[in-house]
């Protein structure tokens, strides 16, 4: 009996417990309120359906979350997220709509690669500013953040930049194997980096770096060139996502492309369990963030939640799990604590 | 006994010889250097503009940068509390939006100014109140706590006020539309005068009161001021009570400004707010800086638009860039200053 | 019982703990220990690594909630909720890393809590005077307008207990004050003690240098395995007693290495050395100097605070640039840039701050062991989990570290058993050179001998050892040659032998090598 309680008491005491509570009281919500919600229908081979939807329109934000767990956990901060979306889609549409064959794919492919490029030297830039110079990445990415938008708007030469390229088009609304291309190549580069971090020593040398960095160094590890890496990754991986973004409404608006979206990828980092102070991440944890958050912004229009109620019910839910995740409530909720945790009683250094 | 001399131990790794009185005359120099920096690009500006632009340098226009900033200015001098003890506020742009709803949902209604106005601020310190909370009580980081501030303030924001309320309060367009002063010198508004009179009341709490040397104790070293006894706790939540203030404060001003109330200010603003605090001199890290460098910072963002406003033919992006540019420009600066130091 | 009358005029105590217990989850930290402090003395708590010094003192400021016992302070029995509780009835407490905050002045952290206000603000002339006061009494001379980090950490030291002073400290804890401090700053300090005990201040004094805790207090409580082993007049116990109170049995391991003669491997005449400094030098820290390190043998570095020991073997390893000399390492001419570059040929730092310049406190014992393997093995290719295994499992026997778990939070460990950690880590790379810097301060007195031990092995079996320790006997009894260093500059180098002694090694420093 006791072994049961134990294992209970450790499920509930795992970081990721109150989020996954969140998102399974949430879908539960959106089917009480609409019951074919979690169907899944085939139409022309495609999958259709409320979880569906919700994975695809996850995508966006988890690839943000993706580089944004890692370059938290390297104890910094990424703000140039949504500028570097709204780079990407002004520089891609840019680019095919100046071409003569806006259909062909070798068109969008060179376009997409120009826009890589460009957003690799912004991550180069980030990391530069933070790994060599020594900036407080806040301050570093708040540069680009600032300054990106008005870089975009150079770049569409202050219009919306709208285009129609059917090759480009399916990234956001098109479907491969039954699933929607979007959710798939989010999906595929979260596994990437999901294997990549573990598999290899990359995830522990990350943790390392984000937990101790001098001592890293001293250790022998590349400090430097890990933290400059995890900047270039998070940019390139903004870039896909603003990929993503520009193709479903086939249009680059510098001004809105993206905006916002860092807070809502530190917030799915910090639900999934990712300390701001850096150190142990988990990519997984990052997942079930995002799709916690997604859920919410769905579950509003299934449950019907007035539109100038959105807001704060989505602000009331994140308070809500970030108070039930807190180090002080976890605390409480074990019931048996003294007044300090024990440091190993010790002669100071 | 001769051992004794030399079992003297070691200096721990972080306190490498320190150059003690050769160098002190310098370190007290080098606390100002960042604001004097301010000060230098500010006049800098200044020359620039003047010497580019006719009517540049007039009473009106310099006094206009005060003016139209007024609530920017007392939102960075808010901030400064905040990043003084190492902490950040996030939600300042939608207090600032959540205060000038509540202000134009109340003279919609039928409040008098005299009852409205304190309780537009009041929004502000409410809100505060619930950030120092979840910062302090529930240990949980301020960069996260007052991001879900924002939102929720944000999310009220939609319910009182859907649409946009005009403000027609008498009282409201009378502090707008009132100025003192010459004709084309020098002219000060009623939020100007508010702006200056809150800048003048921080500087006095911060270097004047127990309660301001222990924000900087704070930023210093949270532990270290918690053992000398120092009131850590209060002061915490103080600060954030006196940047939710601040904003809404701020956002009263913004109302008189704009003389409505609408969902959608202030976007952005939070971060105007740092990035004036920051090209001001103080450090993110917390305990050194000054809440006169953060008024310069704000100047400095405020010159930045004059001048893209003389200039007629530039874009609204080149601001963007231009406020990018200068921002990375202080930070790198900053950096190599505390470089120097080592 | 001890006579209480023979050191003090005031029999009563002014702080009685009595049966104070502590457990944590699975140690019971204190068990049933009492302790006295009486005014007008010093008194030192002694006990090595885990015996619970630390949580005695947290008691009683009320750090920690203890489980059973009681406290009475003057009279009346009293429990804290916290170090600011403790110090506003009079106990207060100055610790090793000087909890002041150094971005503010002098007078400000002496006086912040307690300012002189006039009309509800603070007037700061008065207050600075009144910091002046406070500062003279210390026969301290500085300006109470400066910022405190411009001090050094004696100065900062002397700074914090003026503060406890101004709050009219009945009790004054001093836990570990003496750890950065040179012989000047020492008797600096100590007189500013006896000071405070001849007016009447209950002193508790906490430090692992044995001839400090002679040289001034008046009573010791020694604590071994969270027990009470005794309280005993200073005057009435000696070293060897103390030491053996204090772990339970005799330093066999420490008399052996003594005896062991020296083997100098001055005969070299075909050998090189393995790693040669040839005016090596960075401006600001460490003047040009030569030093050769041959395989097989523990070059000592002897020297006081600021002598620039850590400096030249940060050089060697790369941890820092030279701007002067060059490094030969097997007679090649090497750059040493990074430390990679120190790595990649056989040579390992082990940094005397293990705590922020060492172990990644979040990682296992595991991947701390493992980290200097896989760094150089870069990110791509893992360390197999077999390997890992048995290169975690060889040294956590080999050092005995505790606990044996490899899964254990390495920032959990014990300072001895994170020290062991390091080697471990080092060790595993199959190391040519070992720089070693301080591996035995703030470690308990057996851990020390089995790493000193160890050092010696090391050396036996081959390897070059570059060793570094406050404790000059430390010193003498493992190197086979001693570098003396002396504000920043290498004075003088001699081969150690059985007539070497300590006072030698003083006089070489004193002297600055003109002897």
């Amino acid at each position: 009996m006791s072994s049961v309680m134990s294992s209970a008491g450790a499920i509930t005491r795992h970081r990721l417990f109150w989020p996954i509570v969140a998102l399974a009281v949430l879908l539960l919500a959106c089917v009480l309120k609409s019951n074919t919600f979690l169907n899944i229908t085939v139409l022309d081979g495609h999958l259709y359906g409320g979880p569906i939807d919700i994975v695809r329109r996850s995508s966006v934000l988890l690839l943000v979350a993706l580089g944004m767990t890692l370059v938290i956990a390297t104890r910094g901060i990424d703000l140039s997220v949504g500028a570097v979306m709204a780079i990407a889609g002004a520089v891609a549409l840019s680019q095919i709509a100046a071409s003569d064959n806006p259909e062909s794919l070798a068109v969008v492919l060179s376009a997409i690669g120009s826009a890589v490029l460009v957003c690799l030297m912004i991550g180069v830039f980030n990391g530069f500013l933070v790994a060599v110079v020594g900036i407080q990445p806040i301050i570093a990415t708040l540069v680009i953040m600032t300054a990106g938008r008005g870089i975009a708007m150079l770049i569409t030469g202050g219009q919306i930049t709208t285009v129609t390229s059917g090759p480009y088009h399916t990234i956001a609304t098109g479907y491969w194997l039954g699933l929607p291309v979007a959710a798939l190549i989010a999906g595929f580069f979260f596994l990437v980096m999901a294997l990549v971090t573990r598999r290899t020593a990359l995830g522990v040398l990350i943790e390392s770096v984000g937990i101790n960095p001098v001592a890293s160094r001293l250790a022998g590890v590349r400090a430097r060139t890990i933290i400059w890496t995890v900047y270039v990754l998070c940019a390139f991986f903004a870039c896909v996502a603003g990929f993503i973004r520009s193709s479903d409404i086939m249009a680059a608006d510098a001004n809105n492309a993206g905006l916002f979206i860092e807070l809502d990828a530190i917030l799915a980092v910090v639900i999934g369990g990712t300390s701001l102070a850096g150190g142990k991440f988990s990519l997984v944890g990052t997942l079930v963030g995002v799709l916690v958050i997604t859920t919410l912004t769905f579950s509003v229009t299934i449950l019907g939640i007035p539109a100038n109620a959105v807001s704060l019910f989505k602000a009331l839910v994140v308070i809500l799990v970030c108070l039930l995740q807190s180090p002080v409530v976890r605390h409480k909720l074990r019931a048996r604590r003294r007044a300090v945790a024990p440091a190993p009683v010790e002669v100071p250094a | 006994m001769a051992t004794d001399q030399l079992t003297s131990p070691k200096a721990p790794a972080d306190a490498r010889p320190s150059f003690g009185s050769r160098v002190r005359k310098l370190r007290i120099d080098e606390r100002y250097l960042p604001v004097l920096g301010t000060m230098v690009v500010l006049i800098a500006m200044l020359a620039i503009g003047g010497s580019r632009y006719e009517n540049f340098l007039t009473g009106r226009v310099i006094a206009n940068v005060l003016i139209n900033n007024s609530f920017l200015v007392v939102i960075a001098v808010g901030m400064t509390f905040v990043i003084l003890t190492g902490g950040i506020d996030l939600s300042v742009g939608a207090v600032v939006a959540l205060s000038g709803c509540v202000a134009a949902w109340m003279f919609t209604h039928g409040y008098s100014a005299a009852v409205a106005i304190p309780l537009v601020i009041l929004v502000g310190t409410v809100i505060g109140l619930v950030v120092g909370v979840m910062v302090h009580v529930f240990e949980i980081q301020p960069f996260i706590a007052t991001l879900a501030a924002m939102f929720l303030a944000r999310g009220l924001c939609y319910i009182v006020a859907p649409e946009s309320i005009p403000i027609t309060d008498p009282t409201i367009v009378s502090l707008a539309r009132t100025r003192w002063g010459t004709d084309d010198g020098l002219v000060i508004t009623p939020s100007g005068a508010i702006a200056l009179a809150v800048v003048a009341i921080a500087f006095v709490t911060l270097h004047y009161t127990r309660f301001g040397r222990t924000v900087y104790a704070i930023g210093g070293g949270e532990q270290s001021a918690k053992l000398m006894g120092l009131p850590v706790a209060r002061t915490k939540v103080l600060v954030y009570v006196i940047s939710g203030t601040c904003a809404g404060l701020g956002g009263l001003l913004f109302a008189i400004f704009s003389r409505s109330g609408y969902a959608l200010t202030g976007v952005g603003m939070e971060l105007d707010a740092i990035a004036a605090v920051v090209i001001g001199g103080t450090l993110l890290t917390g305990g050194s800086g000054f809440v006169l460098g953060s008024v310069l910072g704000v100047l400095v963002l405020g010159l930045i638009q004059t001048i893209i406003t003389f200039e007629g033919t530039l874009s609204s992006w080149w601001t963007k860039i231009f406020i990018g540019a200068l921002l990375l420009i202080f930070v790198v600066l900053q950096r190599l200053l505390v470089l120097r130091r080592r | 019982m001890t006579d209480t009358a023979v050191t003090t005029q005031n029999p009563t105590p002014i702080v009685a703990m009595t049966g104070i217990s502590i457990t944590f989850p699975g140690v019971k930290a204190l068990d049933g220990v009492d302790f006295r402090l009486f005014p007008g003395e010093v008194h030192a708590l002694m006990g090595e690594n885990g015996a619970g010094k630390s949580t005695l003192i947290k008691a009683l400021t009320g750090v920690y909630t203890i489980d059973s016992g009681s406290i009475i302070v003057d009279g009346e029995e009293r429990t804290f909720a916290g170090p600011a509780q403790a110090q506003a009835a009079g106990i207060s407490t100055v610790y090793q890393e000087v909890n002041l905050c150094d971005n503010l002045s002098v007078a400000e952290n002496i006086m912040l809590g307690h300012e002189v206000r006039t009309a509800g603000v603070v007037n700061w002339p008065r207050t600075r005077n009144a910091a002046r006061e406070h500062l003279r009494t210390m026969n301290l001379d500085i300006d109470p307008k400066s910022s405190l980090s411009s001090h050094s950490l004696a100065v900062q030291q002397l700074v914090a207990i003026s503060r406890a002073m101004v709050v009219d400290a009945q009790v004054l804890i001093l836990d570990e004050p003496t750890s950065s401090l040179d012989a000047d700053e020492v008797a600096r300090l100590f007189d500013v003690v006896r000071a405070l005990r001849d007016r009447g201040v209950a002193i508790l004094f906490v430090s692992h240098f044995l001839d400090q805790v002679y040289e001034i207090s008046d009573r010791m409580t020694v604590l071994r395995n969270g027990t009470l082993v005794g309280e005993y007049l200073t005057a009435e116990l000696d070293r060897v007693e103390l030491v053996q109170k204090m772990i339970g049995r005799a330093l066999a391991v420490l008399e052996e290495l003594e005896e062991a003669p020296k083997r100098s491997v001055a005969q070299r005449g075909d050998t090189q050395p393995y790693v040669q400094a040839i005016g090596l030098g960075r401006k600001g820290t460490i003047e040009p100097f030569d030093l050769d390190v041959y395989a097989g043998e523990v070059v000592g570095l002897a020297g006081l605070l600021g002598s620039g020991r850590t400096e030249l073997a940060r050089l060697l390893y790369g941890a820092d640039h030279a701007d002067s000399g060059e490094i030969r390492v097997e007679g090649v001419p090497t750059k040493m840039r990074t430390p990679r570059t120190a790595l990649a040929r056989g040579i390992v730092y082990s940094s005397e701050s293990r705590k922020t310049e060492g172990i990644v406190g979040d990682l296992t014992v595991r991947e701390n062991i493992v980290l200097g393997l896989q760094a150089d093995r870069g990110w791509l290719r893992r360390i197999s989990k077999r390997k890992s295994d048995e290169v975690v499992n060889r040294y956590i026997e080999a050092l005995g570290i505790r606990p044996a778990n490899p899964e254990a939070i390495a920032g959990n460990l014990s300072g001895g058993n994170q020290q062991k950690v390091l080697l471990a880590r080092w060790l595993a790379t199959a190391p040519k050179l070992l720089l070693l810097d301080e591996p035995t301060r703030g470690i308990d007195v057996g851990a020390k001998a089995e790493i000193q031990k160890l050092v010696a092995d090391l050396a036996a079996q081959g390897m070059a050892v570059v060793f570094i320790s406050a404790e000059l006997e430390e010193v003498l009894r493992l190197s086979h040659r001693i570098a003396v260093l002396r504000d920043r500059r290498k004075v003088a180098e001699i081969t150690n032998s059985d007539d070497v002694t300590t006072d030698d090694v003083v006089h070489l420093i004193a002297s600055g090598g003109q002897s």
